[in-house]
């Protein structure tokens, strides 16, 4: 008797269509700008398995996660939060939150999604449960005068840094109290466009592209204000011009150096952060957008604003040079490491697909097609300071 | 005025400005970085400094000088499609 009620249990069990039960922990999405679609992807088939469609403008969107690595928060360029569920590949919620957003973070705790704008500049928190608003802070760095927000990071303490573009200013907003924000300010240097926290989440650095240098905010002593490191580092030299801004964050922290990219040179500057000293400069073949270290930290991985978006230079952080130079394809926008490196994920924009490649050997191994593939993040985001 | 670019290079100039410009203006051109390029925003610009702007740049302003990669009859060209609406 038993026998046959466990038998009638195990076919009822069969006979539910319930999602499949998995981790998470392999998956990822990848934005395709032109038609405001992520598709879902497996790094562990490196295959697709779902694709969403109605998410607005994507060009330059980007995705953080909740800390289980089940739902994708996505920032759209045109103000669109959409909360997306990684495992029933669908839609959970989607807000319109500003005019022009570029980007966003979530907390340390994981109940808070911050988003920042560039119209209206400044930085909007929400409920990430219900993608409710909470509270706001408007960057106006002076009456009246309101500026775009770049390279907003979590930090400890669900605290998140960022910059402002025309302010000239670093920020600190405190979200303790959610739906009272403390704000502190740092004067931080001409124009910073993008900032990172380094992955321990003590310092905050942000990119100069009005002045040669990087401002630094030591996250842990905010008293001491922010200080300016790898200042003059082209030396009154004129820039060359800069087709495409780069992009900072975490992940170009290795081996206990900063690899970042020159402003208006074809060079990666490293930096030791110890001492935030420059340590050395590697030369590469155009302006660096993107520097990003494998997980290990044994190889750096650069691409470049047009008109090199086709090239890709690797440098072995070991031997402090690029060990390995290539073109995998047109219009590479971004690439995502596998959660422990062995692979490395590749948008080619203008070839219409995502190439995966062994990062030992530099074969391709794999590919997947994709409507103009811009930026690609995987669920390891999740337990990642400043991701 | 300059004799039109012909439709092969039309269509690479529209890529350019929607993916490549796009970058910093927004590839629907509502303006990221840089301002929106949209006519509304322009119709008050006079047409040659804007395109001054992009074949030269603008100093101070990340604003680059696009002339290794186009004519300045291309510019012009570029500038006309903006101020009355750029093709997708």
């Amino acid at each position: 008797m038993r026998l046959i009620l466990s038998f009638l249990f195990a076919l009822l069990l069969s006979a539910c269509a319930g999602p499949q039960v998995r981790g998470t922990g392999d998956l990822g999405l990848v934005i395709e700008r032109a038609s405001g679609q992520v598709t879902l992807v497996d790094t562990t088939t490196r295959q697709p398995y779902g694709r969403i469609g109605g998410l607005g403008d994507l060009s330059h969107a980007s995705a953080v996660y909740s800390r289980d690595g089940r739902y994708a928060f996505v920032f759209g360029r045109d103000g669109g939060l959409t909360k997306i569920d990684m495992l029933e590949a669908k839609v959970v919620k989607r807000v319109m939150q500003s005019g022009n957003a570029i980007g966003g973070s979530i907390s340390q705790d994981g109940r808070i999604v911050v988003a920042q704008n560039y119209t209206p500049g400044g930085i909007k928190a929400f409920d990430a449960e219900t993608l409710e608003m909470l509270s706001a802070v408007p960057a106006e760095y002076a009456p009246g005068k309101y500026s775009k927000v770049v390279g907003l990071a979590d930090s400890s303490g669900n605290k998140f840094a960022y910059a402002l573009f025309e302010g000239g200013e670093i920020w600190v907003s405190d979200f303790s109290n959610p739906k009272q924000p403390m704000t502190q300010r740092f004067p931080a240097g001409s124009q910073p466009y993008d900032g990172l926290v380094t992955p321990d989440g003590r310092y905050f650095l942000a990119g100069l592209f009005g002045e040669d240098g990087v401002a630094m905010l030591d996250l842990w002593q905010t008293e001491k204000g922010a200080r300016k490191i790898l200042e003059n580092y082209g030396r009154g030299q004129e820039k060359l011009p800069v087709f495409k801004m780069p992009h900072l964050r975490g992940w170009s922290v290795a081996q206990g150096k900063a690899y970042l990219p020159a402003i208006g040179r074809h060079e990666v500057l490293v930096v030791d952060v110890a001492t935030w000293k420059e340590v050395g400069r590697i030369p590469v073949r155009g302006q660096p957008v993107f520097v990003m270290a494998r997980p290990d930290g044994r190889q750096v991985w650069v691409n470049f604003a047009f008109p090199d978006n086709s090239k890709m230079d690797v440098i072995d952080t070991l031997a402090s040079k690029v060990v390995h130079a290539f073109e995998p394809g047109k219009g590479i926008l971004h690439m995502e490491f596998t959660p422990r490196g062995e692979n490395v994920w590749l948008s080619a924009r203008d070839d219409n697909k995502v190439l995966i490649y062994d990062t030992a050997t530099f074969t391709r191994v794999g590919e997947i097609a994709a409507d103009n593939p811009s930026g690609i993040f995987f669920t390891t985001r999740a337990a990642r300071i400043g991701f | 005025m300059a004799a039109e670019p012909d439709a092969a290079r039309q269509n690479e100039l529209v890529r350019l400005v929607r993916q490549d410009c796009g970058s910093c203006h927004g590839m629907t051109l509502q303006g990221g970085l840089g301002p929106a390029l949209l006519p509304a925003a322009l119709h008050d610009k006079p047409a040659e400094g804007l395109v001054a702007t992009i074949y030269y740049g603008r100093p101070g302003t990340p604003m680059p000088p696009w002339k290794q990669f186009m004519s300045e009859a291309e510019a012009g060209w570029i500038v006309q499609k903006l101020m009355s609406g750029f093709p997708d």
